[in-house]
């Protein structure tokens, strides 16, 4: 009987968690859009999308709409069962990766500590890894069931580079694991705390990965398998409607959580910079709500680059991005990783 | 080698630096530039609600002008259509009844008047060919359409409205333009 026990508050506790998470991700993935579209007009001198709306705030569900009332379109050659699977796929991975990140230490309700961290597992980090990897599958199997030259090309190219930047990144967080001894999300934020952000001490590790994040997320100047100009949109040319729109969703949802991911990993998550919060005497719950308030600042400022970024420089050629890949970056954080072993070393002697 | 223009700049064909090569640096700078245009002023005009500034002499949408006492002036000359080098305008004549004197000026008026709005290249010539000052190019646009029929622009579409039973909107199509001068 003990077995099935189960502690209803708990799953109901995440369940909601799990909820707020969710929408809260496709909020903040629908309003990048429009951030996107707003800051790409800032930077070419122009105004943005203002006409929905005041200050064109409702652009983008009239997007979504325009998506959702489009004819939905299932080519007659393509497998039609795994053409529905990629961009679910993609979707689907977009937003499991979410689970095991930090948005906060714990609120105090009705008695008891709510982590507002979905799972804490002690492998987070890797449970990223595995997830992001599933990514590719989406672009892969997209790309393949659309029976398209195009799409299957930028399938291609988008698995390879995939694959080759998931390399450096990984390597790029060991010299992070070595430096707080976990896998654990929640640990290595408040190793964060403890000990000042990651970033300082890895500096090189943080370019890597954030470049790594920018090929992942198959942003500019990674953005091959979606290359305009050659490629006629990549993978997603034979679709339409809602199915074209959970790729681009997944896209932006990619984007906020790999900030996510870089803020907690690098810039000491939801720490707030330069004080000792719990010297301050305030309330529990008031101090969760600023920490995640200022992992959102974070999180923001990491979804600016990402489009500043898009809107300055050009795409990799190809041979360029491999180059970069697997001559320069995965050497660098090879280096990075064995020096920081040795830095260590060195310091556990004296 | 001698220069042909000033214009003319040479190649800058050294050797890429270390801190060239390794892109992080002049991407940094290049993204310098793109923030700063973050804060320069827009050069968008919000159409509808801002209009740009147009010249007294921007040749527009065309009218056919009636004189004071309300009435029709262009006589159906013809001289537009041959002026034209886009053969953009086609007309038929008709003979002034008694009892029209009140509508049209001259003995013999355009009883259709069509400018083909595609084919047109805004050049005025029309209005210096007119000799009664009967068409003019105004200040405003040609509107889109959603037809090629509809860019087909029919008398009713250009005459200018009746200066005694809606003098503000005479007014208003008339704009600052100056009368031309026309001896009859
Ligand atoms: S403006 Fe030029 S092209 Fe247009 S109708 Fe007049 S003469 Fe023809
Ligand atoms: S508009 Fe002027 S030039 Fe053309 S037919 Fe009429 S009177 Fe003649």
């Amino acid at each position: 009987m003990h077995l099935l026990s189960i502690d209803w508050w708990f799953i109901l506790e995440k369940l909601v968690l799990i909820v707020i998470v969710i929408s809260l991700s496709l909020v903040i993935a629908m309003y990048t859009t429009y951030a996107e579209r707003k800051v790409a007009a800032w930077l070419q001198d122009r105004r943005g999308p203002n006409r929905a709306g005041p200050w064109g705030i409702l652009q983008p569900l009239a997007d979504g709409g325009k998506l959702f009332f489009k004819e939905e379109i299932i080519p007659l050659v393509s497998s039609k069962w795994l053409f529905i699977l990629g961009p679910s796929l993609a979707m689907l991975t977009a937003l499991l990766t979410s689970a095991v990140i930090p948005w906060g230490t714990s609120l105090h309700l009705f008695g008891k500590d709510v982590p507002l961290q979905i799972a804490d597992v002690n492998i987070g980090i890797l449970y990223i890894f595995g997830v992001v990897s599933l990514g590719v599958y989406g672009i892969m199997i997209g790309g393949w069931a659309s029976n398209n030259k195009f799409s299957l090309l930028a399938a291609i190219r988008g698995a390879s580079q995939m694959i080759s930047y998931e390399l450096a990144m990984g390597m790029a967080l060991i010299a992070v694991l070595m430096l707080t001894g976990s896998l654990q999300m929640s640990v290595i934020v408040q190793n964060q705390v403890e000990h000042g952000w990651h970033i300082i001490y890895q500096p090189l590790g943080f370019i890597i990965f954030f470049i790594c994040a920018l090929a992942e997320c198959n942003r500019t100047p990674f953005d091959l398998p979606e290359a305009e100009n050659e490629l006629n949109f990549g993978y997603h040319q034979e679709y339409s409607s809602m199915k074209l729109g959970f790729y681009l969703f997944a896209e932006y949802i990619n984007m906020f959580i790999s900030s996510a991911v870089m803020a907690t990993l690098f810039l000491g998550g939801y720490d707030i910079p330069f004080v000792n919060e719990t010297q301050w005497g305030l309330p529990q719950n008031l101090l969760a709500i600023i920490g995640f308030a200022v992992l959102m600042a974070k999180i923001f400022f990491f979804l600016f680059v990402f489009i500043w970024i898009r809107w300055t420089i050009p795409r990799f050629r190809y041979d360029q991005l491999m180059n970069l890949g697997w001559k320069g970056l995965i050497p660098l954080s090879l280096a990075n990783m064995v020096i920081t072993a040795i830095v260590m070393l060195w310091k556990s002697k004296t | 080698m001698v220069q042909l223009t000033q214009k003319a700049k040479l190649v800058d064909r050294r050797q890429m630096s270390w801190l060239e090569r390794i892109y992080l640096w002049n991407i940094l700078k290049g993204m310098m530039i793109t923030l700063s245009h973050l804060f320069k002023r827009k050069a968008t005009i919000n159409f509808p609600e801002q209009k740009r500034y147009f010249a007294p002499v921007f040749r527009g949408l065309h009218v056919l002008n009636r004189d004071e006492e309300g009435r029709e002036r262009c006589t159906a000359c013809g001289l537009c259509a041959v002026a034209c080098p886009a053969e953009a305008i086609t007309m038929e004549a008709a003979e002034r009844l008694p009892g029209e004197e009140k509508l049209y000026r001259e003995e013999k008026y355009a009883a259709r008047y069509e400018i083909n709005m595609l084919r047109c290249i805004f050049c005025g010539l029309c209005e210096d060919a007119c000799p009664k000052d009967a068409i003019y190019l105004s200040q405003t646009f040609a509107p889109s359409n959603y037809s090629r029929k509809g860019f087909i622009y029919k008398k009713e579409d250009l005459l200018i409205p009746n200066p005694l039973t809606d003098p503000e909107d005479y007014k208003k199509a008339l704009g600052d333009r100056p009368a031309k001068k026309i001896n009859n």
